[in-house]
């Protein structure tokens, strides 16, 4: 198991940070090995410092144990942000840099969309949207029917809370009592085909969160430290808790902030280039 | 769980839900880690004595079939041995997606129980009849798919289901005194059908309530002297090739499922059929890829053509043209 030193909050806020460049370089390469396929940028990077505060930080997991019982899950419902999470999977020392390569190449591990690989850390197939948090919810069950204490992290988009089996598994959680669920709604505004609100509105996102009965609360999506400060301050809530984490769809670089034509597209050699120059810049 | 006369008898009486409800409690004692779910249909599925009895091993996920299966899903990746139960329209195509994700694709082992399938529920409409189930189960890889005979086969195709390592379809069809095919016990396994009764001139291949029907038409089909045998086909997915071909010596082969004859049992054996270089005709008996008015269940299985007369009746015409 990886031992977490005790170390200052800066400390922490500044491992996170990063290991949430590294996601973005790891993005980057996978983006553009996969070249003419294309690949789901736009809301892989919104969730980028999400998922670096669970695996740098929050998520209790044993490197060298894929299958530990007693390890947290992390759940990625809307799969299609897949990107970020082989960035994770990879720095952690799951997912080889050499087998981050072979993103949507013939025969690969690494998909378009998550395929279950206890060995690569992915513990379940998603890809069709609404579907990951009824399985965090049969997983939170198991956890409190065997008295363990790990958490479940769900990781679902605001497109996807389009689908009403979201809110099946939205209304469950409180009745089961399931304090050792997390959700994280990655609100970035945008769905495949233009802003929520073109589409579908799914305003109010923390009422309807609330009204079904979670501990919810809306944070920065970006900022580290408030992501931090929830994980740390929601624990010891006798509720399910959800995020609704604010973020910008393709964060992190110039051409694809808020640029949904980076929903699902193809990162040219020159785009690489110009990501690569931004990430030194900005990291700085 | 003790097989005799007696219990026969009563799970004939009850019908094949309330057995569901009589077999759980069963399992319970023997399978630490099962978990039942249902969707608000405890009563109808006979676990209103289970979920008393065990409710640490019991879930109600209310009217949310989707929600259901993911947590099925999410359970049985943490090495929970699962059943699930709901009316047969609402456990198979109203999650179907669910299905064929986390059954299909993921591979988590769940026995999935549709109860009142088939025409049973005549009355309340084409929404509660389930005509479909097998067709739409049958497209999606690595599930298993079996239909009970009578209540007997239903305690013996749960007990296997449950013990088995991949993910199950059981489709329980009939109801309450549901007419009794094995009168004592007998060696049951998935994917092996069984002879019933042997016979020359035609092969029946028949699952669920077609099963003791099929017996009476072949009883009436001999007294024309007319030699037929009847095959259970429990197991609908993987089809048992062997029994197939080895009836291809017969001269009609008929195909008998309280179920539409597109993608049923009729579907399975003459995809079959189509790799031999020569085989008998098939006569497909089932719904015939309609929604009639509806009524009661005797009334339905009349009007389907599906009694034991109206099955000789159809068999004769085609055996003689």
């Amino acid at each position: 198991m990886e031992v977490c030193e005790i170390m200052t909050e800066s400390a922490e806020i500044k491992k996170i940070k990063n290991f949430s460049l590294n996601v973005r370089k790891n993005i980057l390469e996978m983006a553009v090995s996969a070249g003419a396929s294309s690949a789901h940028f736009g809301g892989a990077l919104s969730i980028t410092e999400i998922v670096s505060t669970l695996f740098a930080h929050h998520l209790r997991i044993d490197k060298n144990n894929p299958n530990w019982e007693d390890r947290d899950r992390f759940i990625l419902s809307k799969g299609h942000a897949c990107l970020a999470y082989y960035a994770a999977l990879c720095e952690i020392g799951y997912i080889s840099k050499d087998e981050l390569k072979t993103f949507e190449k013939d025969d690969t591990n690494l998909l378009g969309h998550p395929v279950i690989n206890r060995k690569l850390g992915i513990d379940f197939s998603n890809g069709s949207l609404g579907m990951g948090l009824s399985l965090g919810i049969g997983v939170a069950i198991s956890s409190k029917k065997k008295k363990k204490d790990f958490n479940i992290y769900v990781i679902i988009g605001d497109g996807e809370c389009n689908e009403g089996s979201v809110w099946e598994a939205a209304m469950a959680a409180p009745n089961f009592k399931l304090n050792n669920l997390y959700a994280i709604i990655d609100k970035n505004n945008f769905q495949q085909t233009g802003s929520n609100k073109e589409i579908m509105d799914v305003d109010s996102l923390k009422d309807k969160w609330t009204s079904f009965g979670w501990h919810c609360k809306e944070v920065d999506g970006h900022n580290i430290q408030e992501l931090h400060n929830f994980f740390l301050e929601s624990q010891k809530i006798n509720k399910p808790k959800a995020i609704i984490a604010n973020t910008v769809k393709g964060k992190g670089f110039s051409f694809s902030e808020n640029n949904n034509a980076w929903h699902h597209s193809v990162l040219t050699k020159s785009f690489y280039e110009k990501a690569l120059n931004e990430l030194k810049k900005n990291y700085n | 769980m003790n097989i005799d006369e007696k219990n026969i008898k009563t799970w004939s009486t009850i019908g094949p839900r309330a057995t569901l409800g009589i077999v759980a409690l069963e399992l319970a004692k023997e399978i630490d880690n099962l978990m039942v779910l249902t969707c608000d249909v405890s009563t109808s599925a006979g676990l209103d004595r289970y979920r008393k009895t065990y409710p640490e091993k019991y879930l109600d996920l209310g009217i949310a079939e989707q929600n259901m299966i993911g947590v099925a899903a999410g359970l049985a990746s943490e090495n929970f041995n699962v059943i699930t139960t709901t009316f047969a329209p609402f456990q198979t195509m109203r999650c179907c997606e669910q299905i064929k994700v986390n059954l299909g694709y993921m591979g988590q082992k769940i026995c999935m129980v549709g109860i009142a399938s088939g025409l049973a529920l005549g009355t309340l409409g084409y929404t509660h009849c389930c005509i479909e189930d097998i067709g739409v189960l049958r497209s999606i890889p690595e599930i298993t798919i079996i239909s009970p005979a009578d209540s007997l086969e239903t305690v013996k195709a749960l007990q296997a289901a449950v013990k088995f390592n991949k993910p199950t379809y059981i489709r329980l069809t009939g109801s309450a005194n549901n007419p009794i095919v094995y009168k004592k016990d007998y060696n049951f396994e998935i994917g092996k059908s069984i002879t019933l009764k042997e016979g020359k001139d035609i092969s029946i291949f028949s699952s669920g309530s077609m099963v003791y029907k099929s017996l009476e038409a072949a009883k009436i089909l001999e007294s024309k002297n007319i030699s037929t045998k009847v095959v259970n086909m429990h197991t609908i997915k993987p089809i048992d090739k062997a029994a197939i071909l080895k009836a291809c010596d017969s001269k009609l082969i008929v195909s008998i499922e309280e179920h539409n004859i597109v993608g049923g049992l009729g579907s399975a054996i003459a995809e079959c059929k189509a790799l031999l270089s020569k085989s008998p005709k098939q006569l497909f008996i089932g719904v015939q890829d309609r929604y009639s008015k509806g009524g009661s269940y005797k009334f339905l299985l009349e009007k389907n053509r599906l009694t034991s007369e109206k099955i000789v009746e159809d068999i004769f015409e085609e055996f003689n043209k």
